[in-house]
């Protein structure tokens, strides 16, 4: 089912910065309702990739794209497409925990209240806490929801930035190594919710943590020096790599 | 195994003590080291004691010359307003008791010290009677007469003033003329001061606080006493009040579309090369500019306030979008990231986001371009605001264009006259030139603080 109808389709996608060519040719299909990781060693474009998806990139001036990104069928590059509109639909949550400096109640406010998702101020408390709710840290800050967010621990953080990132209710939700900043338990909550988000979202994932990928996601790219090397069901990236490439990297011999 | 590894451990201080020396004994390099470490911490305390002993002196000097400015000698009197003298018709009509210039009304004067000092008991036989008018200021005629033209029905009353004293009578008190001096001085005589001592175990003559030197106007070379910084302050709070309304907006502005909007390339490098030439652009060449753009061209009227204030936000502008965009740099690009990550657009991640955490630095910025600007002279003496202003500018914004001094032109202006007493007045000036500063200082660190408490 997930092969019929693809969320993101990208064909032939080129990236360059300024004279480096940062990513090769990519052809990918990221299914909905799916956790999909990207692997691979550092600089190797993986990142690059995932911010050309909700079109981050579109504020690095020497960064330039080409090719075919399909979000549900429509050309995501397309001089029609309002970049902004676009990231309403494709969340972000990065590698550092980046609340914004007011409260917690307030950083995951502040998106559905620039799209308009709420018309009354109780309808926005449902919004937040709902968000809140679904990432799993409603409980913890029930009580202090006018603290500051930056208050909280990088764990917390961590959760918030994701709350703030699905009260926008985006259709995608893309990670940049949500957890390369925070200790064990901390990851573990938050895979745990990644994990809880593939119900209604298709999530991408950037990991160098090739054991969280192996958790986590059910379909796995491996990026290598700009090329998408291999692609596909998890299990079977992580079992019976049929490129050498990733075979090293999953053994541990380069990267 | 275990005898190799027991034998290697039991060699390792050995052979460490070899290589190494003592740890109780300092080799050669570590004391050149720490002698070099040494001079320098020295180095750095002499050039902070350096430092605060030239601030001290100057705050010495200027506080012990100027702090007498805040104190005035004043002559409490009884002052008949003879109706033969002032109205020799009798009519109350005030524009013949207008004809009566102040010349008419120093002899009232004199008369009311001659009464003032038989009251007091004291002996005037020794002076001559002009000597006893020369005690007050040469500005108390001109405060009886206007008192007079603003309630004409007081004449033929015995009023009571509180007159200035004569600037070498002030003088004698603040310690700035003596009896040696007064002897060589064609404006004052040893009797006098004598006299004025008389006076002052009277309690005709008392020492108050100097509340005129902040509201009164300039005054002419003759009566130091008189001139205070009234106009010059309302002058440079008319400035400073366009400069902020100019510059703070303009400024912010153009860093914040320089910064975050306009594209790199060639032209924004030329214009950012030319923006930190112009913080560096002397002070007096955007007085010429003043000159041949406002006044000349534009044809804005000379000595006012509104062309000092334009400027000085073209003197201000640079600094403030320098201190700006560099507040605008020092915001984390991770919190442009979280905005623009949940689809603000990039009016919105910079409004609702960056401004906020840049505020401290810009407001910072803003206060110490204001206070660059309060301080500035030479601009001002090209455009005209050295002149002679006795009268007060109007309110705002009509105000703005009437004629005014400033606080530091006024300085300027006092160390340029021959009397002595005008040295105490620029030591004054200087002083409330320098609480300004430190109270703009303060509000900017006051404002910073309060901004920076949003986490």
């Amino acid at each position: 089912m997930t092969q019929t109808s693809p969320k993101i389709t990208a064909r032939n996608c080129q990236v360059y910065y300024g004279e480096t060519h940062a990513i090769k040719d990519v052809s990918v299909d990221i299914a909905d309702k799916t956790v999909t990781a990207f692997i691979g060693p550092s600089g190797c474009g993986k990142s690059t990739f995932l911010r050309c998806l909700n079109r981050m990139n579109d504020t690095i001036d020497v960064c330039r794209v080409t090719g075919e990104i399909l979000l549900d069928g429509e050309d995501i590059y397309d001089a029609k497409v309002d970049p902004v509109q676009l990231r309403a639909k494709v969340g972000m949550v990065f590698q550092k925990p980046n609340p914004f400096p007011k409260s917690i109640y307030d950083n995951v406010a502040y998106g559905p209240k620039i799209h308009g998702l709420a018309r009354t101020k109780a309808e926005l408390d449902e919004i937040v806490e709902t968000a809140l709710k679904r990432a799993a840290l409603w409980g913890e800050v029930k009580d202090r929801l006018l603290a500051p967010g930056t208050g909280l621990s990088g764990g917390q953080q961590q959760r918030l930035c994701i709350a703030r990132a699905i009260a926008t209710s985006p259709e995608v939700l893309l990670m940049d190594e949500p957890c390369s900043a925070l200790d064990p338990i901390a990851t573990a909550q938050v895979e745990e919710l990644i994990d809880e988000l593939r119900r209604d979202y298709s999530v991408v994932i950037v990991t160098h943590s090739m054991q969280q990928a192996a958790r986590v996601s059910q379909k796995t790219a491996f990026f290598h020096l700009g090329n998408l090397v291999e692609f596909g069901d998890t299990s079977q990236i992580f079992t019976k790599p049929s490129d050498p490439r990733t075979e090293s990297y999953i053994t541990g011999r380069i990267g | 195994m275990n005898d190799i590894t027991a034998a290697a451990a039991a060699a390792a201080p050995e052979a460490a003590r070899k290589r190494h020396g003592s740890l109780l004994v300092q080799d050669a390099r570590t004391k050149t080291r720490n002698a070099s470490e040494t001079r320098f911490r020295r180095l750095g305390l002499l050039a902070v004691a350096l430092g605060m002993l030239a601030l001290v002196g100057l705050l010495g000097s200027i506080l012990s010359n100027g702090l007498s400015a805040f104190k005035q000698t004043y002559l409490q009197v009884e002052v008949f307003l003879d109706p033969a003298k002032l109205d020799k018709t009798g009519s109350g009509d005030l524009a013949q008791i207008a004809k009566v210039s102040t010349f008419g009304y120093a002899p009232l004067i004199q008369a009311a010290m001659q009464r003032a000092a038989e009251e007091a008991g004291v002996d005037t036989s020794a002076l001559p009677a002009k000597a006893l008018g020369q005690m007050v200021s040469k500005e108390a005629p001109a405060t009886l007469r206007n008192f007079v033209l603003a309630s004409p029905e007081k004449i033929g009353q015995t009023v009571s003033f509180s007159l200035l004293a004569n600037g070498r009578v002030d003088g004698y008190f603040k310690g700035r003329v003596t009896m040696e001096s007064a002897a060589l001085d064609r404006n004052i005589s040893p009797e006098q001061l004598a006299f004025a001592d008389q006076l002052k175990a009277a309690g005709v003559l008392e020492t108050k606080f100097n509340w005129a030197f902040f509201t009164a106007p300039d005054a002419s070379d003759t009566r130091p006493e008189a001139a205070g910084l009234g106009v010059a302050i309302l002058g440079s709070i008319y400035m400073m009040l366009i400069v902020l309304c100019l510059s703070l907006p303009l400024g912010v502005a153009a860093s914040i579309y320089l910064e975050e909007f306009a594209p790199k390339n060639r032209f924004t490098d030329l214009i950012e090369v030319n923006i930190s030439n112009l913080a560096a652009v002397p002070s007096i060449v955007f007085g010429i500019l003043g000159l041949a753009i406002f006044i000349n061209l534009v044809g804005l009227p000379q000595s006012a306030p509104i062309v000092g204030g334009l400027v000085l936000t073209l003197m201000t502008l640079p600094t403030i979008i320098i201190a700006t965009r560099a507040a605008l740099k020092s915001v984390p690009p991770s919190i442009r990231d979280a905005a623009l990550g949940v689809g603000a657009s990039k009016m919105q991640s910079i409004f609702h986001h960056v401004l906020p955490l840049a505020m401290p630095g810009i407001l910072t910025g803003a206060i110490i371009g204001l206070a660059q600007a309060l301080g500035e002279t030479a601009p001002l003496l090209l455009i005209g605001m050295v002149a002679f202003v006795r009268e007060y500018p109007a309110g705002p914004p009509e105000g703005l264009f009437d004629p005014a001094a400033a606080l530091p032109v006024q300085v300027y202006n006092w160390t340029q006259r021959g009397d002595p007493a005008f040295v105490e007045r620029a030591s004054g000036a200087i002083i409330v030139l320098l609480v300004f500063l430190i109270v703009m200082n303060t509000a900017a660190i006051l404002l910073r603080r309060k901004f920076e408490r949003r986490w």
